[in-house]
């Protein structure tokens, strides 16, 4: 780290900035020396990209200084932000999946940094060898692998040499292995003098690579700190205020009898960004529950969609309930067979946005609450609002749109409402995403009391801490093979994070082409 | 058939195509921006009523053109203005300006129905045009043809070579992702709509100053709404778009060529000809889902709010 120029590469001064309903950043002032790697840590709106957003000029702070390099600037917008050398690399929605990785380089620059760099396409495969970073500029973007995407990202920011980058929650898509990379490459730049901000709430990351840390909650800067000297239990205790209750972990149960069979399937993609699943088996028995971790896009959504019926197309013979079949039959008649099912993307599928909470439950549990082919509306808002005061949801009651709801809200909400039906089969992905840590805990336990009825639980998590937790035995699935299952005790982070690079999948089929179906049809 | 027959049919179906090629290169523009605008048949009465009455208060062919891609220009602001500035329903939006051209262009064009004008003559380009077969089909035609080659290549290459087709691709597939990265995707939008109208008014004025040099009433015939089939036909290529329209103009003119042979058949039958090749057109488009995602413009009709970033 190079602290010896003692003028600042960033300083914000008591940036302030008002949503509608919400102060999502109150007074923030933050320093930023050059070659400092600079962690910014917060539970889910705690008002960290709003902060990154305003140093980017993505949005416009209400009040606040911004000084670059000693001198006041007015960032208005991203172009600004980029001549002044700032890059950031966002968490979602930042390539064009259509174009190369060469233009999508070539559109954020400007003409006068085109015509310096000359070859843009043998500036980024120099540049591609020095840091490491193995991004081809020839590839279409929607043939890269997530990890890939990022790497592009970053290059995106090392072509324009950046002085300070901003990664918002870069990790949270990529294998143990591939962030082991990804810290290679920021101690490269950090070492280069090239400042870096670090968006994320894994803890042990930022006391792995962080300078220093600047906490935030509810929009308010509540601590700074030198990560190193500190652990990410007490790191945790400033992000959450009081002491964040440490997982202790829960006792692991063994399953009984198989109620969810699963036997080599394999299947094209319906989207042309999907993956193939190739010859998946396994059995989910009763009172366990079976992780499977993985990169996102790695075949998790087509997975779920398929044994949850969402996905119409007949799998007869491959997908069996209580060694009934049930590959012909659609998502209703599964679920009256006792399944249940809590998709990824909470609004549009695990609840309609625009109806309310009430409403919402009929959708899944219409078996008790029609009379005589009428609506018993009256014990459905009975049963919702049990359900809201149960689960802790906060909104102003059962008669609330389900858009209204705060992300972690609504997915206690969802997860109430699909455990309420004491299914003997659940279908989670991703069940505490966006929650925060007591809300977490909540779903956590009635997950566990939903297994210790003789439930079988099938979860799917990026987050590998919350499957050790919670798992009874684990998988992991890559490219659309899923990994061999084992017990929980039995592995260890190490082998699963190997699992979810692909390293199982040796023989086990033919050939593993690169060439993924979109690349087909767009050739 | 005589090779004499097959020019004229080849000639006339570039004639009848067009029309068709000026108002899809216009709308494949709008839409590869992310913008639907159903408003084409609309901005092409339009532009064809105002070109035809310039032309005639003038008796300058010339002007008339330019007067229609005024008036397409203006059309496609007052869309422009409602679905990018105020977030309107794009097909809602577009729909309204189709009906609201149509009844205007009647409304101001009642006075010259049947009045006819000296439209643009045909050019013969030198040398060219003796080029045995071809050159007469390519190259014996008016200004506004050639016109249309002009544009159809330099699309091709804006599109696919330069910067700005890169920008354009960008904002249509992704206009979070571009504003980020300091595009300005709105007046990326406004222009390529802005686009969108000044072809659609040359479309217009090709139909009342060339094609039948006079005004009648809804003269464009459903033009417009071929237009955005043959854009979906050509997938978002701007190159495949001229081999569409003139396909579509050589299945408009079928009824005329069959007639001339002495078939049999209902002229009624063989002048639904373009229209049905529209709809199994679309027929056979959309049974190829995978591919159609691939090439469409990821947020096609999705209005984009800079404000609400967050």
């Amino acid at each position: 780290m190079n602290t010896h120029n003692s003028v600042s590469r960033l300083e914000l001064v008591n940036i302030t900035k008002q949503y509608p309903g919400c102060l999502a950043n109150d007074n923030i002032s933050i320093t930023l020396m050059p070659g400092e790697i600079h962690a910014l840590l917060g539970e889910n709106g705690a008002g960290k990209s709003t902060l990154v957003k305003s140093i980017y000029g993505v949005v416009s702070p209400d009040k606040g200084d911004i000084i670059w390099d000693g001198r006041e600037v007015s960032i208005k917008s991203p172009s600004i932000a980029r001549d002044l050398g700032i890059g950031m690399v966002f968490q979602h929605f930042s390539l064009f999946e259509t174009l190369t990785v060469c233009q999508n380089i070539e559109l954020c620059l400007s003409k006068t940094q085109l015509v310096n760099i000359g070859d843009l396409a043998s500036r980024i495969t120099q540049l591609s060898e020095e840091y490491g970073l193995n991004v081809n500029p020839s590839r279409y973007v929607h043939s890269l692998s997530i990890g890939e995407r990022q790497r592009v990202e970053i290059m995106r920011c090392l072509v324009q040499s950046v002085k300070l980058l901003i990664l918002d929650e870069p990790t949270s898509v990529l294998t143990p292995q591939e962030v082991a990379g990804l810290f290679v490459v920021l101690r490269t730049l950090s070492n280069e003098g090239c400042s870096i901000l670090f968006i994320s709430h894994k803890l042990h990351e930022v006391t792995e690579i962080c300078d220093k840390a600047t906490i935030l909650r509810g929009g308010k800067v509540v601590d700074t700190c030198v990560p190193n000297e500190e652990t990410p239990a007490s790191i945790a205790k400033m992000m959450v205020g009081d002491l964040a209750e440490q997982d202790a972990g829960y006792a692991k149960k063994e399953g009984t009898e198989s109620v969810l069979c699963v036997s080599s399937l394999s299947l094209e993609p319906k989207q042309p960004f999907g993956t193939a699943l190739k010859d998946i088996t396994f059995d989910l028995k009763s009172g366990e529950i079976l992780g499977i971790a993985g990169v996102a896009g790695n075949g998790q959504d087509e997975l779920m969609a398929i044994i949850s019926g969402e996905d119409e197309r007949n799998i007869k013979s491959t997908l069996s309930l209580s060694k009934q079949d049930i590959g012909h039959l659609h998502a209703g008649e599964r679920r009256k067979l006792g399944m249940a099912y809590v998709p990824e993307e909470r609004l549009g599928r695990g609840a309609v946005p625009e109806m309310s909470l009430s409403e919402n439950t009929l959708l899944t549990h219409s078996e008790g609450f029609i009379r005589n082919g009428l609506v018993d509306w009256q014990s459905i808002k009975d049963y919702t609002t049990t359900m809201i005061a149960k689960y802790k949801v906060k909104c102003h009651g059962e008669f609330s749109e389900a858009k209204s709801l705060s992300g972690g809200n609504l997915q206690k909400f969802i997860m109430g409402r699909e455990i309420g039906q004491n299914p003997k089969v659940l279908i989670c992905a991703h069940p505490t995403w966006g929650v925060d840590v007591g809300a977490a805990l909540a779903i956590h336990q009635a997950l566990l009391e939903l297994r210790d009825q003789g439930a079988a639980i099938l979860l799917i998590s990026e987050d590998i801490d919350e499957l050790f937790l919670l798992a009874d035995r684990m998988s992991a699935i890559c490219d659309g093979h899923l990994s061999p299952v084992v017990k929980t005790e039995s592995t260890n982070i190490d082998q699963i994070g190997q699992w979810m690079a692909g390293t199982f999948i040796d023989n086990k089929s033919v050939s593993i082409s690169n060439t993924t179906p979109a690349q087909k049809a767009n050739s | 058939m005589d090779s004499d027959l097959i020019v004229q049919i080849l000639f006339a179906a570039i004639k009848t195509g067009t029309p068709l090629l000026f108002i899809a290169l216009g709308e494949v523009i709008c839409e590869k921006s992310g913008t639907l605008n159903l408003g084409q048949e609309g901005m092409m009465l339009m532009g064809a009523v105002v070109g035809f009455l310039a032309a005639y208060g003038t008796g300058s062919a010339g002007l008339g053109v330019l007067a229609a891609m005024l008036m397409g220009a203006l059309m496609s602001m007052i869309f422009a203005v409602l679905v990018l500035h105020l977030g309107a329903n794009q097909v809602a939006t577009g729909l309204a300006l189709t009906i609201f051209g149509t009844g205007l262009s009647a409304f101001i064009g009642s006075g010259v129905v049947g009045q006819t004008i000296q439209g643009f003559q045909p050019i013969a380009i030198p040398f060219l045009s003796d080029i045995p077969f071809l050159g007469r089909i390519l190259f014996n035609h008016d200004i506004l043809v050639y016109f249309s080659f002009v544009m159809t290549f330099a699309l091709i290459y804006i599109v696919n070579k330069t910067r700005i087709g890169l920008i354009l691709k960008a904002v249509g597939e992704n206009p979070h992702a571009a504003n980020a990265i300091g595009i300005k995707v709105l007046r990326v939008r406004y222009l390529a709509v802005m686009f969108g109208g000044i072809m659609a008014g040359v479309s217009g004025a090709y139909m009342s100053l060339v094609y039948t040099p006079m005004w009648v009433e809804n003269m464009t015939a459903g033009r417009g709404w071929i237009a955005l089939a043959l854009v979906v036909f050509a997938s978002w290529r701007v190159g495949r778009i001229m081999l569409g329209a003139y396909l579509f103009g050589l299945a408009s003119i079928m009824h005329l060529v069959l007639q001339g042979l002495g078939w049999s058949i209902s002229p009624n039958l063989l002048a639904m000809l373009p229209y049905v090749a529209t709809v199994i057109v679309m027929v056979i488009i959309s049974a190829d889902r995978f591919k159609e995602k691939l090439l469409a413009p990821r947020s096609l009709g999705k209005p984009f709010d800079p404000r609400n970033m967050a």
